[in-house]
């Protein structure tokens, strides 16, 4: 297992490498329309091939990538910093704080993820912000659950009990003391979640509510060239490749670290 | 119960669409259609009153049993609501009955030949089929069975010919998931003493995996079923989408896209209904499986 998780942190590696360094690497601009290669095959000029509008494959992927990537890294960040907030107040101070957070986020999270994103995302002009916005909105709710569940085992144990009685306040106990405590969950769940953010950013793309035209995003990249599925699948294939290939990176980097520190997930 | 959690998200909905960017007016005349004839329209769907006003015309709608009428079609939202739901039930139904024999069955083999060869290849199956996005698997299957092979016509809504494809690519992440689940779950019973007891009782291993460990592992996995189901009931937006399935999903969507009020918000609100009933159906069956939770309940 161990194994497993560096080969797919290497590959998850390289991608983001490659995605920084799109404009080095790629030897076509992925917006510059080319009318002389219209949907030419994969070949020594283009690579992957050309897409409907002569646009390179292979620099669009290279491209897209970087907005994939870093949306669902920075939604993954921003679902852990609201999550962490609410589940450390929540798990802390229990009561009725807790029971109103945690009544909301069982509603968030009892709701289709997809279908919550889709919501939130039309409320503001698409682009990449909103997905963001959108992901994260929808993310935050397991990260509070899994890190109220972890505090409120922890509130009871010695260490914060000799905290309060050398007369630690409150907002000190949070932050020096059981805050650190919550990070390597806290990675572990984001281990977890990110791939599923991979995947809900291509699919908004790909409903043309992800960054806008002519940006490539690898959703965008299948629903423009879905109809020529048939004659020319090197324009779908790639890109839904890569999709699949970095939420799968994910997806198993999520499996070893919880596997590692035993953490059981609910919710 | 119901009642007040529907004024809720009814509220909520109609803020919500009326954040929305864009005027529907505009987008059903074009933008350079005549001012009275924009006039006239806005005071047609009310449109020139004041906000308060036009949620309170809504509940009002509401109370009567209705949704409203499409900007665009001019047709009942409910009407079309009941005349796509039977089709979102359908895909729904039929993506579960080959999910949940497959998952189950998969989960449970990967769970008995723990760290053999077996396991690691259903794992590794289930995680990628848990990566892959069902647009693209969709666009896949369509490309493999419908064009190269032609068993299955590529789009539309009908029969079970029709039904056959989209099923199936719904039904792979819930496959995975349930794959996954069950595997842990029985893992989980497999050390339980009562598994050990009914060894020593000499019951067949068949009897002990389908009845003791099954069982028990019972309830992470309707968790699973009921949440995917629910959603699915909701419309599988994307998959809708890529084989032209008459359903809820692509209703909702197209209502979005048009920004077509009354549509989304009958959808929001017909969604959450549906959101319970499948929640209150899950923690009753809770309830009948599990009998350690009817304890629970009764020593309260």
């Amino acid at each position: 297992m161990k194994t497993t998780g560096k080969i797919v942190l290497g590959i998850l590696i390289l991608i983001s490498l490659i995605s920084l360094f799109a404009p080095l690497l790629s030897k076509y601009d992925p917006e510059r329309i080319d009318l002389d290669s219209l949907r030419e095959p994969p070949g020594l000029n283009h690579l992957l091939g050309t897409d409907s509008k002569g646009r390179d494959i292979l620099s669009r992927i290279v491209y897209g990538g970087r907005i994939s990537i870093s949306i669902a890294v920075l939604s993954a960040l921003l679902s852990m910093t609201v999550g962490l907030a609410v589940g450390l107040c929540s798990g802390y101070f229990g009561g009725r704080i807790d029971a109103v957070i945690m009544a909301f986020v069982d509603l968030v999270l009892s709701f289709p993820a997809l279908l919550l994103a889709i919501g939130i995302s039309v409320l503001f002009p698409p682009g990449i912000y909103t997905v963001l916005v959108a992901i994260a909105s929808v993310g935050w709710a397991s990260f509070a659950r899994i890190i109220r569940g972890y505090v409120l085992t922890l509130r009871e144990s010695s260490f914060v009990e000799a905290a309060r009685s050398v007369g630690c306040g409150n907002i000190r106990i949070l932050l020096v003391h059981l805050l650190p405590q919550c990070l390597p969950l806290l990675l572990v769940v984001a281990g977890m979640k990110t791939g599923g953010y991979i995947l809900t950013e291509a699919s908004l793309s790909f409903l043309g509510l992800g960054a806008q035209p002519p940006a490539a995003t690898w959703g965008s990249m299948i629903s423009a060239n879905r109809i020529y599925i048939s004659s020319a699948p090197w324009m779908v294939f790639p890109p839904g490749f890569m999709i699949a290939l970095t939420a799968l990176c994910f997806n198993i980097l999520g499996d070893v670290l919880r596997q590692k520190y035993d953490v059981r997930i609910r919710g | 119960m119901l009642i007040p959690l529907l004024l809720g998200i009814s509220l909520f909905t109609f803020t919500f669409t009326k954040a929305l960017p864009g005027d529907p007016v505009l987008s059903m005349v074009g933008e350079r259609a005549q001012p009275e004839v924009i006039q006239k329209i806005r005071r047609e769907i009310g449109a020139d009153k004041d906000v308060f006003r036009q949620y309170l015309g809504y509940v009002e709608l509401l109370l009567k049993g209705e949704l409203g009428r499409s900007y665009y079609t001019n047709r009942e939202v409910f009407d079309d609501l009941l005349l796509k739901f039977p089709n979102t039930l359908r895909l729904a139904f039929a993506a579960m009955i080959i999910a949940i024999p497959f998952g189950l069955f998969f989960g449970l083999v990967s769970a008995l030949k723990k760290d053999t060869f077996s396991d690691r290849l259903i794992s590794s199956v289930s995680v990628t089929g848990l990566s892959i996005p069902v647009f693209w698997s969709g666009l896949l299957i369509m490309l493999f069975f419908s064009l190269r092979l032609k068993l299955f016509p590529p789009s539309g809504t009908g029969d079970i010919r029709f039904l056959i494809l989209p099923a199936i690519t719904l039904s792979l992440p819930s496959l995975a998931t349930l794959a996954r689940v069950t595997r842990t779950t029985i893992i989980e019973v497999f050390h339980m003493p009562f598994i050990t007891t009914a060894r020593a009782k000499g019951i067949g291993e068949a009897r002990i995996n389908l009845i003791h460990l099954l069982k028990n592992a019972l309830i992470p996995i309707v968790t699973v079923i009921g949440l995917d189901f629910g959603s699915y009931l909701n419309g599988a937006v994307l998959t809708e989408t890529i084989f032209g399935w008459d359903g809820i999903g692509r209703f909702t969507m197209e209502g979005i896209m048009k920004r077509d009020y009354p549509v989304i918000m009958g959808c929001v609100l017909f969604g959450t209904i549906i959101f319970v009933i499948v929640n209150l159906t899950v923690d009753i069956a809770y309830h009948y499986l599990d009998p350690r939770i009817r304890l629970h309940e009764n020593n309260r």
